[in-house]
């Protein structure tokens, strides 16, 4: 009973958080996120969220829980990593882009441009967090029955814009192109949290401006418990692991 | 008409037809039948692309032996190499081509390049590269294309155009085109060292693959392409050039023994980052290199890199091939064919270690599969048709243009002349 009154105002008020955000002038913004992996149990609601938001295809992840078995018989465990785009503040992968279709938004966010990316999967080769994956072109269920589901050519609607999908024939972006978790940007613009947020069954997840000390995410983001992935290569990530 | 030009001509042929299913598949399905992808994204065309941009550096900067430093003994071979250069960069150029996700938005990189990343600044000295290899290339085969044109017939009609209307062959005309040919290839010396150099870069910067992340990356690109084009060039004097292993017996040699020498710059390399990665315990730096050695890959690299490439044709060049053409001919040929194994491992242990321990278990879906890369049906014949294309292209241009024949008497008196004005 207290989990659940926990999670409705962890949830209601990273909501009001996010709102007011929203009012301040983009620049000002520092989206960011902190994952407890304390409460994190190893569920994947956040990847199949991830999945059903985005509307992404076989082989196109923005979420992924990394799980690992660790220690010895009798003293076994499992270790659960969730891993969305890190949001990098030093993204390795906008660098080498050579087209500036991946760019890093004044307010933290790592985007690319379908309309611009030349398919050639540079960043997906630089991103040290495998946080990036390439549209092949597959569908869930070409040649897998009579017709292609209707799910399947479902548009998607990454940062706001209806994409289609082209089963046959020459692809049409987002096909053929890098693409990536973007926090929910098309959520995020209509005062709403993220797919993964508001799913985690475990209020796992933390997400709001970094740069506001009154939200809930810069209060977590300051414990002395916090850490980054892989911090020696200087990326500087938006997302922090609560341990 | 040379017999070994037709072959090389008809091998290509057969390789256009072997491939066509590949490229079909490839433009109307797109990547969806490729064994790449997120976890491995570069794969073997991005190995042959790396392997042909090499050949066209590495004979291109031989041909500046001649054509800048005025070593008589290449000279031959000169407009061999130029032409060579040209085929292997449009094969490279090809191979990336197809590996776009979005081919037709190439010229993108032309149109609104961002510097800070390293493919971009190579598309743009890729570009200036194929002016000036088209310009030199003109340029060293002009005063036989003017003699040419004087007959009758188709030949002589294309040689016609290709004169451009430039039809002086006046000593001091040609005296303008060795001088400016003389510029233009130093300018690509410099050219070519920092494109190549620029490829090695494009692995070298990313952070995210140790392997890859070393200063001396670049180097061993270079290097290496100083090799393989170096060997390419050699077994096409040896083997395509009319009388290679007779009247050009000389130059097939000391092509052999410059072989030699780059071929043992690169073992020293390769010894020197397989050591230091072996030493510790980094498993970023030592899987990859523990792998090529001893993983189920290991045929590339003890076969095909170590031994055909480079360690087989170093014993052959130093012994037998000091005196014999043929057996420096072979060495080169084993050697320019095993550079690919060489390639394959210079590419592919980046992606040996996962960026996250465990990622590899973390998802199942087609193109998200972590674990050995073998190259689809689909790539192969890819890789078989635009190898056809190159084959092809090479035996039309040997055909056609006049790229065997001698300097005539004019260019050496002109250049003979520019020498003693000097």
């Amino acid at each position: 009973m207290q989990l659940a009154v926990t999670t409705e105002n962890t949830l209601l008020r990273m909501q009001a958080d996010l709102r007011r955000t929203l009012q301040k002038p983009l620049p000002e913004r520092h989206w960011g996120m902190v994952i407890d992996l304390k409460k994190c149990v190893g569920c994947n609601a956040c990847t199949v969220a991830c999945k059903v938001e985005n509307n992404t295809p076989p082989g196109v992840t923005y979420n992924i829980v990394i799980e690992e078995e660790i220690g010895r018989y009798p003293n076994v465990t499992r270790r659960f990593l969730p891993r969305p785009c890190l949001q990098c503040q030093q993204p390795p992968c906008t660098r080498v882009c050579p087209v500036n279709a991946t760019y890093k938004r004044p307010d933290g966010v790592v985007v690319v441009d379908y309309e611009v990316c030349i398919g050639c999967r540079y960043c997906l080769v630089a991103c040290p967090y495998g946080a990036r994956s390439s549209d092949f072109g597959h569908f869930y269920t070409t040649g897998q029955t009579p017709t292609v589901a209707e799910y399947d050519l479902s548009p998607s609607y990454d940062y706001g814009r209806e994409w289609r999908r082209n089963p046959e024939g020459p692809h049409n972006s987002p096909q053929g192109n890098a693409r990536k978790c973007h926090f929910c940007l098309h959520r995020l613009d209509n005062g709403m949290l993220p797919a993964c947020i508001t799913t985690c069954i475990g209020a796992a997840r933390y997400f709001g401006d970094l740069n506001d000390p009154q939200s809930l995410v810069a209060q977590q983001a300051a414990s002395p418990h916090v850490m980054r992935l892989k911090e020696e290569l200087g990326t500087e990530p938006s997302v922090y692991y609560l341990l | 008409m040379n017999w070994r030009v037709i072959g090389i001509g008809i091998l290509g042929i057969v390789l256009l037809a072997v491939g066509t299913p590949g490229i079909a598949d490839r433009l109307i399905h797109g990547h969806a039948n490729a064994g790449y992808g997120t976890p491995i994204p570069w794969a073997m065309w991005v190995v042959l692309y790396v392997y042909f941009i090499g050949l066209s550096a590495g004979s291109f900067l031989i041909s500046s032996l001649i054509y800048v430093f005025g070593v008589k003994r290449f000279e031959a071979v000169g407009r061999m190499a130029l032409f060579t250069a040209l085929v292997c960069l449009m094969t490279s150029l090809l191979f990336i081509a197809l590996d776009l996700g979005h081919t037709e938005r190439a010229a993108l990189v032309l149109t609104r390049p961002s510097f800070s990343s390293p493919l971009a600044w190579i598309v743009w000295l890729y570009t200036i590269y194929f002016i000036l290899l088209l310009a030199e290339t003109w340029l060293a085969i002009r005063s036989s294309l003017v003699e040419g044109s004087n007959g009758k017939g188709l030949k002589a009609f294309l040689y016609g155009i290709l004169t451009f209307g430039v039809r002086d062959l006046s000593e001091k005309s040609l005296l303008r085109d060795r001088n400016l040919l003389k510029i233009l290839a130093t300018i690509g010396v410099p050219l070519a060292i920092v494109f190549h150099g620029g490829v090695g870069s494009v692995f070298a910067v990313t952070i995210a693959r140790a392997y890859w992340y070393t200063g001396l990356f670049p180097i061993m690109f270079l290097v290496s392409a100083l090799a393989s084009g170096g060997a390419l060039l050699t077994t096409i004097a040896a083997f395509v050039m009319p009388n290679g292993l007779t009247k050009h017996k000389d130059l097939v040699i000391g092509l052999g023994q410059l072989l030699a020498m780059l071929l043992f710059a690169d073992v020293l390399m390769e010894i020197a980052e397989i050591l230091v990665s072996l030493y510790g315990t980094v498993p970023a730096h030592f899987i990859p290199i523990y792998d090529q050695l001893f993983g189920p890959n290991w045929y590339i690299f003890w076969i095909m890199g170590a031994g055909f490439a480079l360690l087989l044709p170093l014993i052959l060049l130093t012994t037998v091939g000091r005196r014999s053409a043929l057996w420096t001919g072979l060495a080169a040929l084993v050697s320019a064919v095993g550079f690919v194994g060489v390639r394959w491992n210079i590419i592919m242990p980046g992606f040996a270690v996962e960026e996250l321990p465990g990622i590899g278990q973390a998802f199942f879906e087609p193109s998200w599969m972590y674990g050995p890369y073998v190259p689809t049906s689909m790539e192969w014949l890819v890789a078989t048709f635009l190898i056809g294309v190159a084959l092809v292209v090479f035996a039309l241009g040997s055909w056609v243009l006049p790229l065997g024949a001698e300097p005539n008497v004019h260019e050496h008196q002109a250049a003979f002349k520019a020498g003693a004005v000097e």
